[in-house]
Order: C-alpha cells, then sequence, then structure tokens
C-alpha cells in the first residue's frame, strides 16, 4: 500500500507540472498581462516597461514559471494586480465553493445512488422508464440553461427560494444552486448505478445471500450495493475537481461569491497570478480526489489490494 | 425507450459541461450486453457484415429513426435557414424589445426587438458547424494518434498517455475561458480549435484501447506472419475492426461539443455578437427572464433538442454496432 501510494504521487507530479505549464503558457502567451493594468487605454510604454519590471515579466516565460512555481510551494501564491494577496481571495473564495460542492456530491450520492437502486432492482417497470428519460433530459440540457430555468420557475415566478446568493453564500441558499451544479453529474450516477446493480443482481453471491435466507434489505445493502459502487465511486471521486471547475457556470447564474467567480474576474481582467493561482489548486485537487478514489477501491472491494 | 438499453455514461462522461474526467473509458464496459435483439447469419444464408447487420437493427429502431429525422432537419435548416424564415436575424426593431408572440413572430421578440423565431432558426447553423467540424478533428487527431500510440506501444505510447493526463486535468470551461478570453476573432473557428485540442484525449484514448484489443486478434497475428506490412496491418484489418467505439463516442460527443460552445458563448467567451448563436441568445435574454422568458426559452429548448437528438443518435448506435450480440 505505501509502495503504491508513493508510485502514485511520482507519477502526479509530471501531471502537475503539465497542466500547469499549460495553463501558464495559455495566459502568458496568449494574453498581454500588463493590459488589464491601464485600464481601457493603451499603456504608455515607460509604464509598460516599469510594471513588467516589477512583475519580473521581462524574463523569459520558463524562468517565471519556475520562480511562480517556486513561491507556490513556500505558500505563496503572489499579490493580484490590486494588490491583495491571492492566498487572501482564496481564504474567502473556496469555503464557498467547497461548499457548494459538498451539497452537489451528497446530491449525487444521496438522490443519484438511491434511484440508480430502485431502478436496477426494478428494470423495465415504468418507474425506470421514467428515471432514464428523466436522466437522458437532464444529461442533454446544458447545465446553464437548468440552472436558468430552475432560477425563473423558482425564484421568480413562485418566490421559493432568493434568485441569487448573498456575500457569505451560507449552506441553505446555496441549496439550489448544488442541486443545478449537481443536475448532469445526479443523472450519470443513477444511470452508473442501475447498470451495476442490474448486472451484480445476477450474480452467484447474490443468489447464495437470497438462497441462506437473509433479509432483503440486508442482501441489498450489504452485499448487492457494496460490489455495485465500485464504478460509482470513480465517478463521483472524479467528479470533485469537474465539479469544483464546473462550478464557474452556476455561480455565475446565482451570483456566488466563490472560486468561479474570482476565476472570472480573474481572466476578464487578465490577472495572471489569480487565474493560474486558482487553477494551479484546482489541478491539485483533481489530482488528490484522484488518488483517495483509488486508494478507496480496496476499502470497498477486498479483492483489491495493492502491493 | 427499449428495456436494457446501453449506458452512455462512460462515453460522454469526459465531456460534460466544464470538466474533464478520466473514467478509465473501456469500450468493452461502456457496450453492455443486451437482452435479446437479431444476429446470426441473415436471410440468404450468407454472413452479414458487422455495418449491414448495425443498419439493420437501426433501421427497426424507432427511437433511432426520430432521431435521425431531428438532425437532418436541424443540418437542413442550418445549409437553407431562409426555407422556413423570412427575415434577417439581424433585423432589429428597438421599439418591439420584449414582445410576446403575434401572428408572423410566433416566438416573440427578445431585449433587442430581434425576432427569436428567424433567430432561434439561424442559430442552429452555428451550433453544427461547431459539433459537426469539431467532432471531426477531434476523431480524426484523437484516432490516429491513439490508433499509432495502441499499434506501436513503447515510448511514444508512454508519452502520449501523459500528455492525455495532463489534458484530462485541466477543467474544460476554465480552458476556454482562459484560451479563448484572448481572442477577438469573430468566426466559429477559435472555437473549434479550442474543442479540438481539448477534446482529442477522449477519442485517443478510445481508439488506443481499441486497436490494442484488435491487435492481439488471430487474423491479425496471421496477416503479420504472412509478411504484412505494418501499415497493411493497421488499415486493413485492425482498422476496420477498432473504429466502431470511436464512431460510438464521437457522435455522442458531437452532442456535448454543442452544448459546450453554447456555454462558451453564454459565458462570453465562444461566440461573440454579431455571430448567431443559442449561447449568446440565452446569455442576452437571461436579465430580461423576468419580462421576457420566451426568449430565454426558444433558444434553449432548441439547443437541448439538439444535444439530446445527437445523444440518443450515439446511443442508438452503440446498441446496433454492440459486439456482444454477435
Amino acid at each position: 500500500m505505501g509502495r503504491y501510494v508513493v508510485r502514485r504521487l511520482l507519477q502526479m507530479i509530471p501531471v502537475f507540472i503539465g497542466a500547469t505549464l499549460l495553463i501558464f503558457l495559455m495566459v502568458n502567451v496568449m494574453g498581454d498581462p500588463i493590459a488589464g493594468l491601464c485600464g481601457e487605454r493603451q499603456c504608455d510604454p515607460a509604464t509598460a516597461a516599469r510594471l513588467e519590471q516589477e512583475f519580473g515579466l521581462d524574463e523569459p516565460v520558463w524562468q517565471q514559471y519556475l520562480t511562480y512555481m517556486g513561491n507556490v510551494f513556500t505558500g505563496d501564491f503572489g499579490t493580484a494586480f490590486n494588490g491583495q494577496e491571492v492566498t487572501e481571495l482564496m481564504a474567502t473564495a473556496f469555503p464557498v465553493t467547497i461548499r457548494l460542492t459538498l451539497i452537489a456530491i451528497l446530491f449525487e450520492i444521496v438522490i443519484g445512488v438511491t434511484l440508480g437502486v430502485v431502478t436496477g432492482l426494478r428494470r423495465g417497470s415504468p418507474v425506470d422508464t421514467g428515471v432514464l428519460l428523466l436522466t437522458l433530459v437532464v444529461i442533454s440540457v446544458p447545465t446553464f440553461v437548468t440552472g436558468l430555468l430552475l432560477q425563473l420557475l423558482l425564484g421568480v415566478k413562485w418566490g421559493w427560494i432568493r434568485p441569487s446568493v448573498s456575500s457569505e453564500a451560507p449552506f441553505d441558499e446555496l441549496i439550489l444552486p448544488g442541486l443545478v451544479l449537481a443536475s448532469v453529474s445526479l443523472a450519470y450516477v443513477t444511470r452508473l448505478t442501475r447498470t451495476s446493480i442490474a448486472e451484480n443482481r445476477r450474480s452467484d453471491y447474490v443468489r447464495t445471500a437470497v438462497a441462506k435466507g437473509l433479509p432483503r434489505h440486508r442482501v441489498v445493502v450489504r452485499h448487492l450495493l457494496r460490489n455495485s459502487l465500485i464504478p460509482v465511486v470513480t465517478f463521483i471521486g472524479a467528479d470533485i475537481g469537474f465539479l469544483m471547475g464546473g462550478a464557474i457556470v452556476t455561480e455565475r447564474i446565482f451570483n456566488i461569491h466563490g472560486v468561479g467567480y474570482q476565476l472570472y474576474q480573474g481572466i476578464l481582467r487578465q490577472n495572471t497570478q489569480t487565474v493560474v493561482g486558482f487553477v494551479t489548486v484546482l489541478v491539485l485537487v483533481f489530482l488528490v480526489a484522484n488518488l483517495i478514489v483509488d486508494l478507496l477501491y480496496a476499502v470497498l472491494d477486498p479483492r483489491i489490494r495493492y502491493a | 425507450m427499449p428495456d436494457g438499453r446501453h449506458e452512455p455514461e462512460q462515453a460522454i462522461a469526459g465531456t460534460g459541461m466544464g470538466g474533464t474526467m478520466d473514467l478509465g473509458v473501456d469500450e468493452a464496459e461502456a457496450l453492455e450486453k443486451r437482452p435479446g435483439g437479431g444476429g446470426g447469419p441473415g436471410p440468404e444464408g450468407k454472413p452479414r457484415s458487422l455495418w449491414s447487420d448495425a443498419w439493420r437493427d437501426l433501421r427497426r429502431n424507432p427511437v433511432f429513426i426520430v432521431f435521425a429525422l431531428v438532425i437532418l432537419f436541424l443540418v437542413f435548416i442550418s445549409l437553407w435557414p431562409s426555407a422556413i424564415t423570412s427575415g434577417s436575424p439581424l433585423t432589429c426593431d428597438l421599439s418591439r424589445a420584449q414582445e410576446g408572440s403575434r401572428s408572423g413572430h410566433p416566438f416573440g421578440f427578445d431585449g433587442q426587438g430581434c425576432d427569436v423565431y428567424t433567430r432561434t432558426v439561424y442559430g442552429a447553423r452555428t451550433s453544427v458547424a461547431v459539433g459537426v467540424l469539431a467532432t471531426l478533428g477531434v476523431a480524426v487527431l484523437g484516432s490516429v494518434l491513439g490508433a499509432l500510440a495502441g499499434f506501436f506501444g513503447g515510448v511514444g505510447d508512454s508519452v502520449l498517455s501523459r500528455i492525455t493526463d495532463v489534458f484530462f486535468a485541466i477543467p474544460v470551461v476554465l480552458g476556454g475561458l482562459v484560451l479563448l478570453s484572448v481572442i477577438t476573432s469573430n468566426t466559429v473557428w477559435p472555437v473549434i480549435g479550442f474543442i479540438v485540442l481539448l477534446g482529442w484525449p477522449q477519442l485517443s484514448r478510445i481508439a488506443r484501447g481499441s486497436v490494442i484489443t484488435a491487435k492481439q486478434n488471430d487474423y491479425v497475428q496471421a496477416a503479420r506472419a504472412l509478411g504484412a506490412s505494418n501499415s497493411r496491418l493497421l488499415l486493413r484489418h485492425i482498422a476496420p475492426n477498432a473504429v466502431a467505439p470511436v464512431i460510438v463516442v464521437a457522435t455522442i460527443a458531437l452532442g456535448t461539443y454543442i452544448a459546450l460552445e453554447a456555454t462558451l458563448s453564454y459565458l462570453g467567451v465562444g461566440l461573440k455578437p454579431p455571430s448567431v448563436s443559442w449561447g449568446i441568445d440565452i446569455s442576452a435574454a437571461s436579465p430580461y427572464i423576468r419580462n421576457a422568458p420566451h426568449a430565454l426559452l426558444w433558444p434553449s429548448g432548441a439547443l437541448a433538442i439538439t444535444v439530446l437528438a445527437f445523444i440518443m443518435l450515439g446511443d442508438a448506435v452503440r446498441d446496433a454496432l454492440d459486439p456482444k450480440l454477435r
């Protein structure tokens, strides 16, 4: 197990470097980081040169990348061009997005797995067909459309919720945005669980469990579900990074001041440090979540052993 | 919907809204077994090919027929939008802004006083163009790289696998915002280029896995023993037997690319006005959602149906091509 973790951590290094370098290059080569500083007008050359020197932008790109990464590993994500520390922005933005992601994942686990189990056990029934059709519709409608429609119906027409979220973004205001963020993944989780349950239902160990007289709920929960959840866990684990990155759309619809909001502002203002910093953290979250999922396999399925 | 249809999740998951995921896509896993169905030799007693068999299945599948007709209609109106509209999508009359449905203007007017019906019809062109061209690019680039890596293996294969890992770690919408926000071009090409850039790893994984499976077959070994060259092995023997999963995933991906273009346009970095795109219209209509919801609902509905049509088509093709049925 220990050796496996070390090997996986080593494998993460090139992926981490590649992904951050790619984003770094996109931001630096494609955009002009100075242009955002002088507002709408053109920077005058002397100011531009001074600013470039101040932020180290006159050095070659690889040098800038190395310097930046060196700083990141000492906990210094640099300063946004408005003088605010990027770590400060992160400290306000990440808790909001983490809350949002947590709600989304809870929806996926509770609703997605439940619907998947129910439909998987009753394949071909009207409930099954109905849920399957619904998942297809949810998958086909892009998240921003789902979000706008739910905002229109629940927030504006019926007035059940506030259409936009306050800047503190407490848990109760994030329930609908969380559901919107989860919607597509929720449909996938349902379908994945359904397939998995339906497949394993015919297996020998389930027949044995039923034959030895175990109560139905015990067969389903202890035997069937535990074996069927492995692909679902993979999906949800990989989804953590996806949800945090995809929150950019949901956060824009509901005006939530989380990671997506900060990133969007950073990109609009061509604020290199903010964008690269946030993306670096998101890539790390994605990689670590995938590692944890792989380790969870061994817990869920005792047949899997890592040497 | 037929019972026991195949699950699209492994195939579509990687191109959902705004993220990439590595689900270890395995075509064998994705092609779940379907109970019943056709197969075996044809009525003439001749063995049928995979493709004629699949076509026979598809023609009998009502889901396929319905959504294929929807797609044909979409292609038709994107080629000849003037066949069912009279005005231009850029002719707007501000005095009619946010007006509802009336004769001659069945979908009403949007916030700028443009006819929503005309704009919705013309929006199909953008979506279909982006979807088809991006899918072509992704399919060609991804399957060539994936097939070569799977066939030759070795260092190139390892390098390619690591590169795909890197691309999977970058959230798609985020990458789009970063890369496209600095581009001022007003054509569909930057969006298509971006989708190809971030989409090919998904297809290359599928193609690689598929080629590795196919190359272990006896007939490939036999052909190799008879002295066939690498290019002949790859093109004549492996490719025809490895292309099915690529086609299925590419069809489903087409739908998700259309959704991605709309999302990017909604965020303001995809296509920009005066281009006509459903994403732009939805974004423009969202501030008036209280007074003129119709301006939001029609393009949203058109977008949803288009995406659904391609996903269902891919699903039906997957059903038909399922090798476990044969």
